[in-house]
């Protein structure tokens, strides 16, 4: 059964029922999907929601399906990972990594969003699936449309790392690189949109597809045992995941899954890309867009559509925004490799380092709980620390060669060092 | 030669269906007056009180958003397109 009542425009109000539809047709607001959350009090609790396997279904009853998933059945419920080294490393007392770089099946947060999409899409009778992709997106979709039998066509930036287009490509999908920055490749798929007939997933399928962001939140809190961290960090592209993350800790507060208690949110994002940040910090909510200039593509959106509402959560929870250079992005990717043995791309190097520089303005307390969403995976970003690690000597397989080559290094832990000093946080 | 304004299809239903209109050059508030003013409730869709645009309406001036421009004050030539799309998800 599902609890959706229909679709609410966030600014004036206006209800519209389920369809592919995705601003207000009064105002230009986005939609948002409506549950009947009194019905669900006494039903949808712990043990229901334990009872169901652990991928991101486990949620279901708080996400815009009416029957049954049709992909994503085993997306989600990635590793909440206790981060001891790096507490060590940062001086802080309980920190946490929720690690979507291990999301299956492409390694990203995506999955979660186009899980609910592609079922969505399904019900609702498309055929094509589409969307506007800085890559992790495309990826996802073009994997799950292939699993589910759809046709689909993605568009992203001509520019992107090989790894991100070749993942989507593998997946056999329809790909067309656009002469822009995301923001053109975003305006020309909702003119696409309309005249297609597709369900472009970030576009007429968004109210869907946002509410699937909502299942990173829900897991970090089960995963706590059913508790929320004080300290949530988070990056920020177009705005999606961030304000969901905090929608998902508000529902399982009024359905009394998590006791009540101040979760803060803090909005990440690249230097060379920080129009959020920059309306954070200046205090005002109107976000004046940017041409976005820095290494961490995935999250380089300089327009982003929901920032508005990252501000008002940010603001709301009383955290905060912070942002951090290409060369603090890379530090940090590598700083997160070598305490933690993750690999993440640098929209996750852009979180560590936005964290790292949190908790040294003392805006995150040292002794409270932290956690650090890492959004994608390092492996489809080769090209961000290729420079930064040096290809090690090659040898003859010779073991006075081997022995020979210790010497000349003067220690035992050959190569792991190579490359530039790693930067150590104050 | 006129301007060549871009209806989206959300507002298409306050202009019959019609996606491209034609108005005198001027400012960007000047042609998007002129829309208003041609269709009934085209002015409440398009801006939250006179000179202020809502939220989530974007205006490209020949591929450009005027807020990298002037704003509502970009002076529109003949011969230039303007185009009024919604603001959408990221990814």
């Amino acid at each position: 059964m599902s609890y959706v009542v229909g679709l609410r425009c966030r600014e004036c109000g206006k209800q519209y029922p389920q369809k592919g539809v995705h601003v207000c047709e009064v105002c230009f607001g986005p939609l948002e999907v409506e549950y009947d959350y009194a019905a669900m009090k006494g039903k949808v609790t712990k043990a229901s929601i334990e009872a169901r396997p652990r991928n991101l279904w486990r949620y279901r009853d708080l996400l815009p399906i009416d029957g049954e998933p049709k992909s994503g059945h085993h997306s989600g419920f990635t590793p909440l990972k206790r981060a001891h080294n790096l507490e060590r490393v940062l001086g802080v007392k309980e920190l946490y990594i929720k690690d979507d770089s291990a999301n299956y099946p492409t390694w990203s947060y995506k999955e979660r969003v186009v899980s609910v999409a592609i079922t969505k899409a399904i019900e609702l009778g498309y055929d094509t699936v589409g969307c506007a992709s800085t890559g992790n997106l495309a990826n996802s979709v073009a994997a799950h449309s292939a699993v589910a039998g759809l046709k689909a066509f993605v568009m992203i930036p001509h520019d992107l790392e090989q790894g991100k287009v070749l993942g989507s490509l593998i997946f056999g999908p329809q790909m067309v690189r656009i002469q822009g920055n995301y923001d053109d490749v975003n305006r020309l798929c909702s003119e696409i949109a309309d005249k297609y007939k597709w369900a472009i997933v970030n576009v007429n399928l968004r109210p869907f597809y946002t509410e699937g962001a909502k299942t990173f939140g829900f897991e970090v809190a089960e995963q706590l045992g059913w508790k929320l961290p004080q300290h949530t960090v988070c990056p920020t592209a177009g705005g999606t995941i961030l304000p969901k993350i905090y929608k998902a800790y508000k529902e399982l507060i009024s359905l009394g899954l998590v006791a009540e208690s101040q979760a803060k949110i803090y909005s990440a994002q690249a230097a060379g890309c920080n129009p959020v940040v920059e309306a954070i910090r200046a205090g005002r909510d109107l976000i004046k867009p940017q041409k976005p200039k820095t290494i961490a593509k995935s999250i380089a959106i300089g327009n982003p559509a929901d920032g508005f509402y990252v501000v008002h959560a940010v603001k709301e929870s009383g955290g905060w925004g912070e942002d951090a250079t290409d060369a603090e992005i890379v530090d940090a990717i590598k700083l997160l490799a070598r305490t933690e043995g993750i690999w993440t791309e640098p929209a996750g190097g852009t979180t560590l380092a936005a964290t790292i520089k949190l908790i040294n303005s003392g805006r995150i307390p040292r002794d409270e709980s932290i956690c650090v969403c890492i959004t994608g995976n390092g492996l489809k970003t080769v090209e961000v620390v290729q420079d930064e690690l040096a290809m090690p000597p090659s040898i003859p397989a010779k073991l006075d060669a081997f022995d020979a080559f210790i010497s000349n290094q003067g220690h035992a832990a050959a190569g792991r060092n190579s490359g530039k000093p790693l930067a150590v946080p104050a | 030669m006129a301007v060549k304004v871009r209806i989206p299809t959300p507002l298409r239903q306050l202009t019959n269906g019609v996606d491209m209109i034609e108005t005198p050059a001027g400012d960007i508030a000047q042609v998007l007056q002129h829309v208003c003013q041609k269709f009934d409730g085209m002015d409440k869709r398009l801006f939250k009180q006179p000179g202020e645009l809502n939220r989530f309406v974007n205006i490209y001036l020949n591929d450009e958003d005027i807020r990298f421009l002037e704003n509502l004050a970009t002076v529109v030539k003949d011969g230039d397109d303007v185009s009024i799309v919604p603001a959408i998800a990221g990814g």
